[in-house]
């Protein structure tokens, strides 16, 4: 990276859980020795100390809900010479992008008693809707080795070795018996992006998409099949509207279950 | 840190980005001829409107939803939404379902507790910007650190699938629970935990603590065999002694102009929850080998110094190793992983003690098992007024300190409280004004 000195990380936070960020921390047996190879620039979570940009990687949670964090990440990119997103806030707007399906200042007033001290936007979008993105990393939450794979792919200069198939290849490679055929289970496993390593299945339940949509997913043929299992369209809008309810094709699925359903 | 001055001396301290805490928050202070005139903990933290999009959602969506409020206790919001769901539907969850739900808890405790101590407070003790540098001088003391916080994750991944955001924990019990042999490969890492631990409350016992004292009224649940996790009335050290469905009658939210987050007030009043109001209220449920642990150290209930609430982390860590062996020992298989629950209209509600302290749950559920309502009341907003009132106090004799090391002090007393600003927008800028 920078051909000098240590190359410079820079982990940033915008509207979430912080568990993204905290994936970090939690590789406990790696932790020090990625510490080594990078300098820590930038990372409130963990440190006071805030070394100026530019930096070399930055990491990004979260999803742009108001407007300096608007002008945030754009001063973010511009100090960035790689910018990646973790998680769901930051790659579709996460779990709060519901309210892109709401009224706001209603949702406000549900929470607030003067809702005319909260500033908010209307919606909660990702940061590649404003600003051009290097890396998205899908899940809620990621998962900790492949934020590492991420970094050190970066650290390279090589394409992150990230799989993009379907949670259900994960699921077979790991050799877990389908719940969808043994049990009747509803699962997402079909249209949702792997990386999760099919954990649900493991643990005798459906996937319920945290990881958000792979590529070009046939959500009308899933949905036929979860109708036959005994969904209605109304939990089908529910179903494909959780923490990826603003990723592109779980939006369009959603809202065609939601027009069959009036 | 910014300062301004005019004629009246106006002096103004402000931290833009609080570090080492879960989330965004600003600390503002103002001085007027060297008095004290304003302490604000603002929250900037983005609202996620929680509340309101649980609105609509089938109850059994609540676990998985709720989680999301925060990546550091996701078990906690996991443990008040499936108990309040329980008690909407009159059921309980007993024996080893109710022993595997304290487990998980256990694990969180040891995570989100060792992540506190080794990475967020004790740099502030021993003048460190972050754990990473402290490592670079104190190597082993970090890795023990990271060890401890390891185990923690290791029981949630094994009972929740994974640690952040387990997937495992439902309305009734879990969707699989572990064979006994699956449990016992704990044993050895707890045991070795349990070393740890006692490790870490003797080496943060030799910190130089800021001698500081308040008289606060501590908040906790109350068990009338355990320490507290997932029941028990809400007590204080003054005299109450609720139930959880009377939380709201006594605790009151407030919001506040300068913050994203709400306050809450007992009777308005500030109160204390989290560990050191948990140890206070609760220490003779500790196990002999924990009260005499903390005796060792001349650690006795009556605590009123939140600079040693890292000694009470510490303990609680020792507590939930011990626990955790408990239930891996005793494990008998459940003959089902969840009891049966029919869904019916009605109003549920419950409180348990996150690594933080109280959070409870309220929630309505329709006849057509959706939620009509629900409420959060996360221990950081509880917290918030005490951090506020703890700070102003300690300005009142630190005000002779340089900027910097007055900057370092307030940020300090924040990092007693371990805030998770996440959860309370459900944090820290400080800014203080001298006039
Ligand atoms: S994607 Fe999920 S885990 Fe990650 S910050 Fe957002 S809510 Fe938290």
């Amino acid at each position: 990276m920078s051909h000098s000195s240590t190359p410079k990380l820079a982990v940033w936070k915008f509207a979430s859980c912080d568990g993204c960020q905290l994936s970090l921390l939690d590789c406990e047996d790696e932790l020090l020795a990625i510490s080594e190879k990078l300098e820590i620039a930038h990372f409130l979570e963990a440190s006071r100390l805030q070394i100026a940009g530019p930096y070399d990687l930055s990491l990004v949670e979260g999803s742009i809900t108001t407007a300096q964090d608007l002008e945030k990440i754009q001063k973010i990119r511009q100090q960035s010479k790689y910018l990646v997103c973790i998680g769901a806030c930051a790659t579709s707007g996460g779990i709060q992008a519901l309210r892109n399906f709401q009224d706001v200042k209603e949702f406000s007033s549900a929470v607030y008693a003067k809702p005319h001290y909260i500033e908010t936007l209307k919606t909660s979008t990702s940061i590649a809707s404003h600003v051009l993105v290097d890396f998205e990393l899908q899940g809620c939450p990621i998962n900790k080795k492949q934020l590492i794979e991420v970094i050190l792919a970066f650290l390279q200069q090589r394409q992150p070795n990230i799989p993009s198939y379907s949670v259900c290849v994960e699921c077979k490679q790991a050799g877990k018996v389908c719940v969808m055929v043994a049990s009747g289970t509803p699962c997402l496993g079909p249209v949702t992006h792997a990386g999760c390593g099919a954990v649900c299945p493991a643990y005798h339940r459906g996937c319920y998409a945290c990881y958000g949509p792979m590529e070009s997913p046939n959500t009308q043929a899933l949905s036929r099949r979860w109708q036959d299992l005994g969904a209605s369209r109304k939990d089908l809008v529910r179903v494909f509207r959780t923490f990826n309810a603003y990723a592109n094709d779980f939006h369009k699925i959603s809202e065609f279950h939601e027009k069959k359903e009036k | 840190m910014k300062k301004k001055k005019n004629k009246k001396k106006v002096r103004t301290i402000q931290v833009d980005y609080l570090a080492r805490v879960e989330g965004e928050a600003t600390l503002y202070i103002q001085l007027e001829d060297e008095k004290i005139r304003e302490v604000k903990l603002k929250i900037f933290e983005p609202p996620r409107f929680f509340e309101a999009f649980l609105r609509g959602r089938n109850f059994a969506e609540a676990p998985d939803i709720t989680a999301r409020i925060c990546g550091i206790c996701p078990v906690a919001y996991q443990m008040s939404s499936v108990h309040a769901m329980e008690n909407a539907f009159g059921v309980q969850v007993e024996g080893a379902l109710r022993d595997l739900r304290r487990l998980i808890y256990c694990g969180e405790w040891i995570e989100s507790h060792s992540l506190h101590i080794y990475m967020l407070h004790a740099p502030d003790f021993l003048g460190y910007p972050d754990a990473v540098r402290m490592a670079k001088d104190h190597p082993e003391i970090v890795k023990r650190g990271l060890g401890l916080k390891k185990v923690g994750n290791e029981i949630i991944s094994l009972l929740g699938g994974r640690e952040i955001h387990p997937i495992n924990v439902k309305v009734g019990g879990f969707y699989r629970t572990p064979t006994r042999k699956e449990l016992q490969v704990l044993l050895p890492s707890l045991e070795k935990a349990r070393e740890a631990a006692l490790e870490t409350l003797h080496w943060a016992a030799q910190f130089d603590f800021p001698d500081f004292e308040q008289d606060y009224e501590f908040v906790a649940l109350s068990h009338t065999e355990e320490y507290p996790f997932n029941e028990g009335r809400i007590i204080s050290n003054r005299g109450l002694d609720i139930s959880v469905e009377e939380f709201e009658d006594y605790f009151q939210e407030q919001q506040v102009e300068y913050s994203n987050a709400l306050h809450c007030l007992l009777r308005g009043k500030p109160y204390f929850v989290g560990p050191m109001a948990r140890f206070n209220l609760n220490f003779e449920k500790f196990s002999p080998v924990v009260q005499q642990a903390a005796n060792s150290i001349g650690l006795l209930p009556g605590l009123k110094n939140p600079f040693k609430s890292i000694l009470v982390r510490s303990l609680e860590v020792l507590h939930a190793c011990e626990e955790a062996l408990r239930i891996v020992q005793n494990y008998q298989e459940a003959s089902s992983a969840t009891i049966k629950i029919s869904a019916s209209a009605g109003k549920g509600y419950a409180c348990t003690e996150a690594p933080r302290g109280l959070l409870y749950h309220r929630y309505h559920i329709n006849s057509q098992e959706l939620i009509e309502e629900a409420k959060i009341v996360p221990p950081t907003s509880q917290n918030q007024k005490i951090i506020e009132d703890d700070l102003f106090k300690l300005l009142e004799h630190s005000l002779h300190l340089e900027e910097e090391k007055l900057q370092e002090y307030c940020e300090h007393a924040v990092r007693n409280y371990d805030p998770c600003i996440s959860c309370a927008t459900h944090f820290l800028k400080l800014q203080v004004e001298r006039k």
